[in-house]
């Protein structure tokens, strides 16, 4: 058992779960504000760092739930499709619009498409930090428990 | 017909995201690749024909106009090179599925090769100079990967030399990009052939030379190729053939794209050119004559015939324009054809030497005979495809009055076929070897899957030369587009 | 400003390319960030003067739109430092796995490079003897 520091624990847990809320609201803001889904994924992904340099390896694939490789594999398939889809109606690839609908207790909530197309980006990018720790992660950990 | 442009960009990125969520599956990763490749075939096909009836095809990605936005623009030139891409990288996949190396171990296999389609789709289609640089990092990032799949010590050492030499001509691109909006302001090549013809003499003679370095360390022209024969022949066989008849010569599309359409013809650096396909020609023949692996010799000769394509350019005419533009399609086809045929050697032997090699034709009558028009294609044979557009090149450069690359390229066309006879007489003639020394009896599991592939691209390659007539005429009018770009300018900033 | 920017990008890529020319792995991938830096900030010169605000708040109008610095250069090198980012990651975990199968850090010479140092040394041996 590896040794564990408990300030660093305790910190990461508590900044771990705000991470996580402050990079789904980078990703939304992106559309007319500093953010996006680049940006809100490097968070996500440093959260994920975060979790990885207290817990080890097998804590910060914990994360997602589902294999590391199906979240770029699921980003890259939104982001194409946000492309493949004007097409279907004859517009230029990657053309948005702002979709707008009434809720019942939020009001007016008004989404444009170009933030689907950031969401994608946001999976590859967690997804990718996922799969190097998974992939150069296990050597450290291994070295630091025999050591 | 706008709507065909994007598609084999996108197709092959959708692809890739499948197969990667398919994991571990490779007959769905299969599938999916084999499938997609088709379609990106058949979509570059319509696109071919459509573009030959009626004249270069434009997007503005995002529907934002051209010289602001993105653009995608085909034309001749380009999708012609797209189909021979597409349809070599089809046969080179299922070459792979045959072969059973890296494609059988590695999950990341179908998902890598398809971004990289991707990557050379983009650089094809790409309308301006910035998303350029992000198709070549595309397809480069995927190409990466692909040499040191596997990691093993030979792979990493040569993958790092790939990796370094590319990151610093990508360094450069970023350079001269700099340099080309700091002087015009925009990135845009249609626009850029506007604003360029504005600057003084010597910011555009700076700028076209920087650009001739940049895609110089692509394309491995002499003297910046040092890079690729030294990392090419170490990664898996259906990897080393897919780079070795796309990378360079996407290099050496964007060199003959950018020389012809954002430079006024005076500030051209034809002499320079003509020097650097000469000299690229004669050192890549005589290293490869020095080599006795058929692989590294192979490799070799990638440098050398990149200089028929870079003398094309250098004379800057219709019809020098129109020999390159039907010898890359015939290299993209016959290069790779000639390093599966390799990989199959090595599948079936265990080695690439020559010096251990001995007597194929008996044992492998049927892959002799597929090297053997291969490599007589890329000597230049008559009728086989290389003669028809070394033939076309000798005539430009005689029409242009450049008798000495003229006599250059026919020189270095006898050292070609030298190499090419010294595999033969090697691997192919000879006493055949022991049966027991020769790995798995009666060929490996896939044997018939690789030989079907490598025999697809020859007869593609034969192909080439029997519709020579056609293709060259389609050639001629890519050229006619290339030296005269009305339509093309058109098709982009038109609304 | 402009004139400073100038100098830092050239420090940056004079620094970079002494670090590449080096032999060790680790320097040459330090070297490529100090480069990619050096070469990103020419890239946001390019677009004009240095010290325009980045982007406009509310209230600007378009009498303003001088004021601000030009958007596209900067949308260049955002991307340009996301790829030089994932380049730079890959040389390091190529680094990493050179680094644990050889237990070095220092570039391997080139194939025929060495073949052709082999040659040259029989060379001399051959004409010593003679």
């Amino acid at each position: 058992m590896r040794l564990r520091s408990v300030i660093l624990d305790t910190t990461v847990r508590l900044v771990f779960d705000a991470a996580l809320v402050l990079s789904v609201y980078m990703l939304f803001a992106g559309h007319n504000q500093p953010g996006g889904g680049f940006v809100g994924g490097l968070v996500a992904g440093a959260a994920i760092g975060l979790r990885y340099v207290a817990g080890g390896l097998d804590e910060a694939l914990a994360v997602v739930p589902v294999r590391p490789s199906l979240l770029p594999a699921v980003g890259l398939a939104l982001a194409v499709g946000t492309a493949l889809w004007p097409l279907a109606g004859d517009e230029p690839p990657l053309d948005h619009r702002v979709l707008e609908w009434h809720l019942p207790v939020l009001g007016e909530v008004a989404l444009a498409t170009a933030t689907i197309f950031d969401a994608g980006v946001y999976l590859i990018v967690v997804g990718l930090v996922l799969m190097v720790l998974d992939g150069l992660g296990r050597e450290g950990d291994e070295e630091a428990e025999g050591g | 017909m706008t709507a065909l442009v994007p598609l084999p960009v996108l197709l092959p990125l959708l692809g890739a995201a499948v197969s990667l969520a398919a994991g571990r599956s490779r007959g769905v990763q299969r599938a999916v690749g084999v499938t997609t490749l088709a379609a990106v075939s058949a979509v570059a096909a319509a696109l071919l024909a459509h573009v030959d009836g009626d004249g270069p095809v434009a997007v503005q990605v995002g529907g934002w106009p051209a010289p602001v936005g993105i653009t995608l623009v085909a034309d001749r030139t380009s999708v012609v090179l797209l189909l021979a891409s597409v349809l070599t990288m089809l046969a080179v996949l299922v070459f792979a599925v045959g072969e059973g190396g890296a494609e059988r171990t590695q999950a990341g296999f179908h998902p890598l090769y398809l971004v990289l389609a991707a990557g050379v789709a983009a650089s094809f289609l790409t309308g301006d100079l910035f998303n350029l640089f992000v198709a070549f990092e595309v397809m480069l990032m995927a190409s990466y990967a692909l040499i040191t799949l596997g990691g093993r010590p030979a792979q990493v050492r040569s993958g790092m030399t790939y990796v370094v030499i590319s990151l610093v001509a990508s360094t450069l691109f970023l350079l001269s990009l700099a340099l080309v909006y700091a002087a015009t302001g925009t990135v845009n090549m249609a626009d850029l052939h506007t604003e360029v013809a504005d600057l003084p003499a010597g910011v555009r003679s700076g700028l076209a030379v920087l650009l001739v370095a940049v895609f110089g360390i692509k394309s491995a022209v002499f003297p910046l190729f040092f890079w690729l024969p030294d990392s090419y022949p170490t990664a898996a066989a259906p990897v080393t053939a897919v780079f070795a008849g796309l990378l360079t010569k996407i290099g050496v599309y964007a060199m003959i794209r950018s020389q012809t359409l954002l430079f006024p013809p005076e500030t051209r650096p034809a002499g320079l050119l003509l020097v650097v396909a000469g000299l690229t020609m004669v050192v890549g023949v005589l290293g490869a004559v020095a080599q006795n692996d058929v692989r590294r010799l192979l490799s070799f000769h990638i440098v050398s015939q990149i200089g028929y394509m870079v003398m094309g350019l250098g004379l800057f005419t219709v019809a020098g324009l129109a020999a390159a533009v039907y010898f890359i399609v015939h290299q993209i086809v016959v290069k790779t054809s000639l390093f599966l045929v390799a990989g199959v050697v090595e599948r079936r032997t265990g080695t690439g030497h020559l010096d251990r090699l001995s007597g194929l034709a008996r044992v492998e009558p049927l892959l002799a005979g597929l090297f053997l028009l291969a490599a007589l294609s890329l000597a230049g044979i008559p009728p086989l495809s290389g003669f028809v557009g070394k033939l076309g090149l000798v005539e430009a450069g005689l029409d242009a009055g450049s008798y000495a690359i003229v006599a250059v390229s026919l020189a270095v066309s006898l050292l070609t076929l030298f190499s090419m006879t010294k595999i033969w007489s090697n691997a192919f003639w000879g006493p055949p070897p022991e049966p027991e020394a020769n790995g798995t009896e009666g060929g490996p599991p896939g044997r018939r899957l690789m030989l079907a592939a490598t025999g697809a691209l020859v007869a593609l390659s034969l192909a080439v030369a029997v519709g020579a007539g056609p293709l060259y005429g389609l050639a001629e009018r890519a050229g006619h587009d290339l030296v005269d770009p009305t339509t093309y300018l058109e098709a982009v900033l038109a609304p | 400003m402009t004139g400073l920017l100038v100098v830092a990008a050239g420090v940056l890529c004079a620094c970079g390319t002494y670090l590449v020319l080096g032999r060790q792995l680790s320097r040459v991938i330090i070297g490529f960030g100090l480069l990619g830096h050096g070469v990103n900030l020419l890239l946001v010169l390019s677009g004009g003067d240095g010290g325009d605000p980045a982007f406009a708040g509310p209230g600007t109008t378009a009498a303003d739109v001088d004021r601000f610095a030009d958007p596209l250069p900067q949308a260049f090198v955002l991307t340009a430092i996301v790829i030089t980012f994932g380049v730079v990651a890959f040389l390091l975990a190529l680094a990493h796995r050179s680094w644990r199968l050889t237990a070095d850090d220092e570039v391997e010479d080139d194939i025929e490079d060495r073949r052709i140092a082999a040659a040259a040394r029989e060379g001399d041996r051959a004409g010593g003897d003679a």
